[in-house]
């Protein structure tokens, strides 16, 4: 059977050049990057080297990058690390994000709710995206700390980070961006971004899973989550995960260097599968803003199709994909997303992401585009809620006479 | 063919599974026989943290366990897949279960009622949601560890439904409400088989939970305690009535003392009734309208005769007529014989040729003619 991934903002498979940099570190570059030794200064040297490409990405400095063990950590350390560390002159203190940031930023806000911290979360219209004067609106004296994601991982919609920036730097608060899903689709550069702190995974591009950054602008007050030695100049304590990192760091440069195609053929990719399905499934939505959004990400509701059957049903033919974020599946909620944007329950459950990268091609999209109307087709018709006269025209997988929207 | 397994996470199940992985056969059109493992996860065991002896911050995640379909079950079930390569998924039906199976419960005791949350699941969830499942996904047909056979009978266009070969561990008074549209789409791989069978082929199989022990209660009910699951559901859902307090009175209508909620008690029932007395006093009845429960000797729990409603006929035999046939009206009851008779309202009566001790309404009666089992209902009344 023919399997064809299309869960790239769950992770993506790891590029045979970072693997081939990462394996020296596994096996004769052991090496402990905190050692005073060759051994040490080796595996020091590789995590220098890999910071550097991580710099050159994001149009940072060295001394800004901190490695962590992935996206999760680095939201956790942003938003914590910043609360705990600002003082006001009250004591009190408020945060504002938004209704569709991922969980690790979520949740983290919620947490720090229970710590005493009020939290502002901004919603956003219809197609997805944050309106910039209601993050403004949401401002007060005390507020410490604006957290909104970069591209979302649902409907890869694109919020307005840099408009956003100019607000908070106004009004002298630093502003962290989850830049996890954007990162190697569209191009990132701190500066233009306006952002005092910003979260990257390497598993996202290419790159092996366990190791992320964050990005902490010179000046941002920071306390650390992790006690221990003095590693990540004292941010962030732990043995560096060299073979990780050296990963990371290479991963970083691919992206760079395929920032130039790469986003236009992804972007062709995708049209490609939104077309075919369209033409092909009546009643199917594309959801989020069509223009700003990363190249590769396709959120589809399918009316009277249950998500996760067709994640499944689609899973048995070869075609992996998912309904929300990998993180929620299997439980009851709808996606916070997708109702942020206004969808009801129903629609939610019916709701699916696909998306693309790197190593999908043509084929796997026209594999995809023979599964998908199948799989569909099948579900409607054991639905008790499907038109009678559709289900009927469905049964050799065709478009309807009516036109699909 | 694919066949979708449910999977508990326990012996039986996961035996199911490995033995319909391990048959490497061709269906008829030519294709590998496709086995696919599920599991259902049907209730959450910390929604009620109340029952885990602690209170919400208390609860700590994985530490549900002890009973079916806890978080440690679901990743048996799933080691079991890996370990005989099959893909495996977890569904959720959470919200079904709850609506046709854990609220009619709760409303079944507070009417008086003792009910069998597994009969309802079975017809419900197990195989109805589950079918539906199944047949989204691309599944022909279901499979779960039931000790029971199904058959078809050609002649008749009917499936039959049988005890299992061992009567220790039979559940085919569960599947009494199944129809034929659930039995067509049903495998029961150990209805052939004995526990002790089983238990050696998950040896020999070496499955992961090849000692597992059984979980022999209510799925969602802790420690069997069905009387504190009440309580904390009713407190959960913002449903406590104070006002349960009824008289526990004699069949002459004496009063003997009072009682906390008709839910608390179950007909046969002998402990908790309050009071010690000279002799031996069991429930007899439970007078929901009057909101009384009804105590008296030994020999007045037996009775011959009970009306049984929403009667589900497996083979169609018996419409408008009277037939032999031995009925149990409790799963570890010896089915006794007793002549049924339809009634209108898809009713039937059911009397027995001897008296029977605690005919308990909300149970089943399932008649049976041999070891195949001819129908069921739910036993209304007794008399």
């Amino acid at each position: 059977m023919r399997r064809v991934y299309l869960d790239n903002n769950a992770t993506t498979p790891l590029a045979p050049e970072v693997f081939e940099a990462m394996t020296p570190w596994l096996t004769e570059g052991f090496g402990n990057a905190s050692s005073i030794h060759w051994y040490g200064q080796q595996a020091a040297a590789a995590v220098e080297a890999a910071r550097e490409a991580v710099v050159a990405f994001l149009h940072a400095q060295a001394a800004e990058i901190v490695f962590t063990s992935g996206g999760t950590e680095a939201d956790n350390m942003a938003l914590i690390g910043v609360v705990d560390a600002a003082k006001t002159p009250g004591g009190s203190k408020h945060m504002v994000t938004t209704a569709i940031e991922h969980h690790a930023v979520l949740h983290t806000a919620k947490a720090l709710e229970k710590r005493g911290v009020r939290v502002t979360y901004v919603g956003v219209d219809p197609s997805g995206i944050v309106n910039p004067d209601e993050i403004r609106d949401a401002i007060t004296p005390d507020t410490v700390l604006i957290s909104v994601m970069h591209a979302n991982n649902e409907l890869g919609t694109v919020q307005p980070i840099e408009e956003i920036g100019r607000i908070a730097r106004e009004h002298g608060i630093p502003l962290h961006t989850d830049a996890v899903q954007s990162a190697g689709k569209i191009p990132l550069d701190v500066d233009k971004l306006n952002v005092s702190l910003l979260s990257l995974s390497a598993h996202k591009l290419y790159g092996p899973k366990g190791v992320g950054a964050l990005f902490v602008r010179k000046g941002t007050q920071l306390r650390s989550l992790l006690f221990g030695g003095g590693h990540e100049r004292d941010r962030r304590a732990g043995t560096e995960n060299v073979a990780g990192i050296v990963g990371f760091g290479a991963a970083a440069g691919l992206a760079m260097r395929t920032l130039n195609e790469e986003p236009d053929r992804l972007a062709g990719l995708r049209d490609r599968l939104e077309a075919g399905i369209l033409q092909s499934i009546p009643s199917v939505r594309i959801n989020g803003d069509l223009k700003r959004r990363i190249p590769n990400t396709s959120s589809v509701t399918f009316e009277f199709v249950e998500g996760e059957g067709f994640v499944i049903a689609a899973d048995l033919r070869g075609l992996a994909c998912s309904t929300g974020s990998a993180c929620s599946s299997g439980s009851v909620e709808p996606s916070h997303v997708l109702t942020a944007i206004g969808q009801r329950p129903e629609q939610a459950r019916s709701t699916v992401r696909l998306s693309l990268g790197r190593f999908n091609s043509r084929e796997d999209i026209d594999g995809a585009l023979k599964v998908i109307p199948e799989v569909v087709a099948h579900l409607r018709r054991l639905s008790p809620l499907y038109p009678e006269c559709a289900a009927k025209s469905d049964g050799a997988g065709a478009a309807l006479s009516s036109a699909p929207k | 063919m694919t066949i979708a397994v449910a999977m508990s996470g326990g012996v039986d199940s996961s035996t199911a599974a490995a033995i319909l992985a391990g048959q490497n056969s061709v269906d008829a059109g030519g294709e590998q026989l496709r086995v696919v493992g599920l599991t259902m996860q049907l209730w959450n065991q910390r929604r009620l943290p109340v029952l885990q002896g602690g209170n919400q911050s208390d609860v700590r995640p994985g530490q549900a366990s002890g009973r079916c379909c806890s978080l440690d079950d679901v990743y048996d079930a799933r080691r079991v897949a890996n370990f005989l390569g099959i893909p495996y998924y977890v569904v959720n039906y959470e919200r079904q279960f709850e609506e046709t199976v854990v609220r009619p419960f709760v409303e079944q005791y507070l009417a008086g009622e003792t009910p069998i949350p597994c009969s309802r699941c079975n017809t419900e969830i197990k195989f109805e949601q589950f079918v539906r499942t199944a047949l989204s996904i691309g599944a022909d047909s279901i499979a779960t560890g039931h000790y029971a056979r199904v058959r078809r009978d050609e002649a008749a266009g009917r499936y039959r439904l049988f005890a299992a070969v061992d009567p220790s561990k039979d559940q085919s008074y569960f599947l009494f409400g199944l129809t034929q549209e659930q039995l067509s789409r049903a495998l029961f791989p150990l209805g052939e088989m004995t526990k002790e069978q089983v238990r050696r082929i998950a040896r020999e199989r070496r499955l992961p939970v090849a000692e597992k022990p059984e979980s022999q209660e209510i799925c969602f009910v802790p420690k069997g305690s069905y009387r504190d699951f009440i309580d904390a559901y009713l407190g959960e859902q913002g449903e406590e009535r104070d006002d349960q307090g009824g008289e526990i009175v004699l069949s002459d209508g004496r009063v003997l003392g009072r009682h906390q909620g008709v839910h608390n008690f179950t007909v046969g029932q002998r402990k908790g009734l309050g009071f010690a007395t000279g002799s031996p006093l069991y429930v007899i009845e439970i007078d929901r309208a009057h909101n009384r429960v009804v105590v008296g000797a030994n020999d007045e729990l037996s009775k011959k005769s009970c009306r049984v409603r929403d009667v589900n006929w497996i083979r169609l035999c018996c419409e408008g007529q009277t037939v032999e046939a031995r009925v149990k009206i409790r799963n570890k009851h010896v089915a006794a014989p007793a002549r049924v008779t339809t009634q209108p309202g898809g009713e039937a009566l059911v009397e027995f040729t001897d008296p029977q001790r605690a005919i308990t309404p909300g149970q089943a009666a399932v008649f049976y003619d041999e070891d195949e089992v001819l129908g069921g209902g739910w036993i209304a009344e007794a008399f």
